[in-house]
């Protein structure tokens, strides 16, 4: 904290670097006064996005995301497995999170980030709270076999919003996800079917690769709450200066996934918590368009 | 429309609260505090010397250790640790005793539902019998979203898994506090409508969401009165007892 002249008298003599490390909160208040981010972002827009779909040729479905310097790997990969006994015409979704070394310097072999289990648990309560996907469609014979879908997404780089381009990565692989052609042989057993046509005594289950009918998709948007003013979609520095973060996650019908503040100093007010709203509904509309660009970008090829 | 529970309550009426503080002999403060059959117990043991990797020296910090009835430690305790973690940090006033750390230890006797409630309510309980110096209570409450767009109150075990969606809210619960300089007291919205923590699970209407947090509101009114007549200083010292 200090005293409150110190900073004052010695800006005007210092480096703006200098003043960054050792005054961040004075610095970063003086660019919310005038309405504008250090990076020259205005305080309700995200960073730019990108989406690669395919990035993992050996996955069955997979994306890259990148949301400023955020980016994420998300790789679906689909093993066949006996459905459980309560649910024999469902398939399973196991979705996990990892934050390797490579992504931060906190993160170290023997030490790991508290952020990825968190975000692991989130994610997984998120995709099914929203009923992305019928779990019925990952069916393949009723009781006997069914799909095990394992969605692994590795943070290579920590820049702040880390939930958001997780989300964003799992459901393009999710998009990205063409579920193998699998026919059923003499011993019961199913196995993958042969590029050129199945044989007459297999008789196909799945004939052709088909891709999951994805309902509802849902986007997210990470809001920092500082005195009264939101900063949409933080980087790591503004998140490790300013603690308050709020995640929103809606869908494209608008409907509330997940509204999730997990404490913090700033309390948020109904209207804190209306213009966290209105800006993650913005967002959906841009992530929307952008994973359709990505999609159509690869239907060329 | 009125809405049918298995135990015979209202939508807004809650199960039965009891709450006991002092009952551990070692630990610097505790508390038990039950909802109905949801029954978590919260030890406090600090502040300790030094603050761990990664923690800001120039502020107290809270630590908070999440044990299951039974199974081992996942990435739901781990998370549920966090919350608990943020939320305490935010009711202590952090900038008393820098460079030290205090340590809560969440066990839960017994899960019927609304346990991440119930348990932050026996950790702030805890705190204070610890006497730690808080800036105003946190006081938390589960609210489900049923498929009429009825909201109810506390809901078991069986409510919360049948139910179409879910919401944690913890409220700020003052009599007088002092407000963080330059933080924004909205015209006509006191501090304690606001939300310091609020997790949610499974899909509502904005507007749902909305009416659940007012539903909350008007309940934390209760609990926090009973709060605070359970904490009152006890007179004689003998007075404590486990469980």
């Amino acid at each position: 904290m200090g005293l409150p002249d110190a900073s004052g008298d010695l800006s005007s003599e210092m480096e703006v670097d200098a003043f960054r490390r050792l005054f961040p909160l004075r610095f970063y208040e003086r660019h919310l006064a005038e309405s504008i981010r250090p990076d020259g972002r205005p305080l309700g827009r995200a960073r730019d996005t990108t989406i690669a779909l395919g990035a993992v040729t050996s996955a069955d479905g997979s994306a890259l995301a990148k949301i400023g310097s955020t980016t994420m790997l998300a790789a679906v990969k689909m093993e066949v497995m006996t459905p459980s006994m309560e649910s024999p015409d469902e398939g399973c979704i196991a979705i996990d999170f990892h934050m390797p070394p490579i992504c931060s310097p906190i993160v170290r072999p023997g030490r790991p980030a508290e952020a990825a289990p968190v975000v692991s648990k989130q994610l997984s309560d998120t995709i099914s709270s929203s009923g992305m996907i019928n779990l019925k469609e990952l069916s393949l014979v009723s009781g006997k076999a069914a799909w095990m879908a394992y969605l692994d997404i590795y943070c290579l780089d920590a820049d702040g919003a880390l939930f958001d381009a997780a989300l964003l990565s799992a459901v393009a692989a999710l998009f990205h996800l063409q579920i193998p052609a699998v026919s059923l042989n003499d011993d019961g057993k199913i196995v993958v079917s042969e590029e050129d046509g199945g044989k007459l005594e297999k008789e196909p289950v799945n004939k052709e690769k088909r891709k999951l009918t994805l309902r509802s998709i849902p986007f997210s948007l990470t809001c920092i709450l500082h005195k009264n003013y939101i900063l949409a979609d933080p980087t790591s520095e503004e998140e490790a200066i300013m603690e308050t973060l709020v995640t929103v996650v809606l869908d494209s019908s608008s409907q509330l996934i997940s509204l999730y503040k997990p404490g913090g100093a700033v309390l948020a007010y109904t209207s804190a918590v209306q213009d966290c709203i209105a800006l993650t509904r913005q967002r959906v509309r841009e992530l929307q368009k952008i994973l359709d660009e990505a999609n159509s970008g690869m239907e060329v090829d | 429309m009125e809405i049918d529970r298995v135990d015979g309550r209202t939508a807004n009426q809650l199960r039965p609260l009891a709450c006991s503080r002092n009952i551990l002999n070692r630990a610097h403060g505790s508390a038990s505090w039950s909802q109905g059959d949801t029954k978590v117990l919260a030890a406090v043991y600090g502040p300790k010397a030094g603050v761990k990797k990664n923690e800001n020296p120039e502020k107290a910090c809270v630590e908070v250790i999440w044990k299951p009835k039974t199974g081992q430690i996942g990435k739901l305790e781990r998370e549920y640790e966090m919350i608990v973690k943020r939320t305490l940090q935010s009711i202590c006033i952090l900038t008393i005793n820098p460079n030290t750390t205090t340590s809560v230890i969440v066990q839960v006797v017994n899960d019927d539902g609304s346990l991440l409630p119930c348990a932050i309510n026996a950790a702030c309980a805890a705190l204070i019998d610890a006497g730690i110096p808080l800036k105003h209570l946190a006081v938390a409450i589960c609210c489900c979203l049923a498929d009429s767009g009825y909201v109810i109150l506390d809901p078991t075990k069986l409510e919360e898994q049948k139910m179409k969606a879910f919401a944690y809210l913890v409220f700020p619960n003052l009599i007088l506090s002092v407000l963080p300089e330059g933080s924004l007291k909205v015209v006509g919205e006191p501090m304690e409508h606001a939300i310091i923590t609020s997790v949610t699970q499974g899909a509502m209407s904005v507007d749902d969401y909305l009416h659940c947090l007012d539903r909350g509101r008007a309940a934390t009114a209760k609990m926090s009165a009973f709060l605070r007549k359970t904490l009152q200083p006890q007179i004689s010292s003998d007075s404590s007892k486990a469980g």
